[in-house]
C-alpha cells in the first residue's frame, strides 16, 4: 500500500472503523494536555550584573568589541561574532517602541495583566537591539512604531534585583523616531549613515 | 562580590489538543472502559493505536477491542512518584501487552511493593469511577484476580 501525500489520509478524514460497542457514543475530539516545568534559574555573570544593577535603577548593556553594537539584556557574548563582551554600558531609561502587539485575550496565570495590554520591543537610546516591555499610560490605539517612551519604575523602597522594577513604559513626548530608523531598522540605518559619511569623507 | 542570584521559575501551558479520529477513538474507548488497538495490514494489532503504519506509513483505520487483561512485559518501580504524577504513592511502571495486541503500552502497575511484580505476570485494567476521555481514565493495571 503506497501513500499519496496529496490525498487526505483516512486517519484524518474520519473514516475509521470502530467496534460495535462504540458505534453510538459521542466521540472524544479533544484532550487536555497541560505541561508544567518547575526549575531554578541561576543567572550567569552577564545576567547577574544586569539584574544587580536594577536595584540601583540602572539598566546595563554590553558593547561588542567587534563593531560597537550594544546589547541589552547583556549575555556576555556578541552572538553574531562569537566574541566575548566584557564591557558593560549604562543605558538611559528612555527609548522608543520598535514593534508592538496589542493583546485582547487574557493569558491563563496572568490575572495581573488587564486586557487589552500592549507588549513591545523597547529600543533604549544607545542600544542596538530591543528588549520586551509593557507599554501603558496611553490608549492602545495610539501606540505606534517609533513612539518615544520612558520607564515607569517601582517606588525606591520596592526595588529589587529584577527587571520587574520597571512597571511599564509610558510615552515621553517628543517627535517619533521615523519608522525607517525605528526598532530593528535602527542598526541598519546607522550602518548606512556611517557608510555614507565614510564615502563623503573619501570624496573630499 | 554580590550574593548569587536565584529564582524559582515555572513554565506552564494549559494546552487542549484536538485528537483526530484514531486517538479520539482510543480516548472514547477509555471513557467507555474499553481499550482499543488498531490493526495493521499484516493482521497484527498496535496498542496504543497509531494513525499510520510504523513501517509503511499507510493510514490505519480498523480499531479493535483488546484487553482488559494482559501480560507484564517489563517493569520498573517508582519511589517516590514525582509531584505531578497521577499516582500519589510508590507504584510500578510497566510495559503491558494486552490480550489481542502485539505491542505493549506503558502504564502504572498498582501494587504495594516491587516484590509483587514479575515479568510475564497477568494483569488487568483498573478504571477510575469518573472518566472523561483521557489516558488517566485508566487508573492503571493490577494483578489479575486482585479485584478491579
Amino acid at each position: 500500500m503506497s501513500t499519496d501525500p496529496s490525498v487526505t489520509p483516512a486517519a484524518l478524514s474520519g473514516e475509521v472503523h470502530l467496534p460495535e460497542k462504540l458505534a453510538d457514543v459521542e466521540p472524544v475530539r479533544s484532550v487536555r494536555t497541560p505541561i508544567r516545568l518547575e526549575y531554578d534559574f541561576i543567572p550567569g555573570a552577564a545576567s547577574s550584573g544586569y539584574l544587580n544593577a536594577f536595584a540601583d535603577r540602572k539598566i546595563l548593556g554590553q558593547r561588542s568589541p567587534v563593531d560597537g553594537a550594544v546589547f541589552v539584556p547583556p549575555r556576555g557574548v556578541d552572538p553574531r561574532h562569537g566574541a566575548a563582551t566584557p564591557d558593560y554600558v549604562e543605558l538611559p531609561d528612555t527609548g522608543h517602541v520598535g514593534g508592538f502587539c496589542v493583546t485582547r485575550l487574557p493569558i491563563p496565570g496572568r490575572d495581573d495583566l488587564e486586557i487589552p495590554y500592549v507588549s513591545a520591543w523597547i529600543h533604549l537610546d544607545g542600544a542596538d537591539i530591543g528588549f520586551l516591555g509593557l507599554v501603558a499610560g496611553i490608549d492602545t490605539s495610539e501606540v505606534r512604531m517609533g513612539m518615544r517612551v520612558r520607564a515607569v519604575w517601582k517606588p525606591d523602597d520596592q526595588l529589587g534585583r529584577t527587571a520587574e522594577n520597571i512597571l511599564y513604559w509610558e510615552p515621553s513626548g517628543g517627535p517619533d523616531i521615523p519608522v525607517t530608523a525605528a526598532g530593528t531598522n535602527a542598526w541598519h540605518a546607522k550602518q548606512i549613515t556611517e557608510s555614507e559619511e565614510q564615502a563623503a569623507g573619501e570624496g573630499r | 562580590m554580590a550574593e548569587r542570584l536565584r529564582a524559582d521559575l515555572v513554565l506552564e501551558y494549559p494546552f487542549t489538543r484536538t485528537t483526530g479520529p484514531v486517538i479520539g477513538a482510543f480516548l472514547t474507548g477509555l471513557r467507555e472502559r474499553i481499550v482499543l488497538g488498531i490493526r495493521r495490514p499484516d493482521g497484527t494489532v498496535l496498542c496504543p493505536p497509531t494513525e499510520y503504519d510504523p513501517e509503511t506509513s499507510a493510514p490505519l483505520t480498523e480499531l479493535v477491542e483488546v484487553g482488559p487483561g494482559g501480560e507484564l512485559v517489563s517493569w520498573t518501580w517508582v519511589d517516590p512518584p514525582r509531584s505531578q504524577s497521577p499516582w500519589g504513592q510508590p507504584h510500578g511502571l510497566g510495559m503491558i501487552r494486552l490480550d489481542g495486541a502485539d505491542t505493549p503500552m506503558v502504564h502504572g502497575v498498582l501494587v504495594d511493593g516491587p516484590d509483587e511484580l514479575s515479568v510475564g505476570m497477568r494483569v488487568t485494567a483498573r478504571w477510575r469511577p469518573e472518566r472523561e476521555g483521557h489516558i488517566a481514565d485508566l487508573e492503571g493495571f493490577v494483578p489479575e484476580g486482585a479485584g478491579q
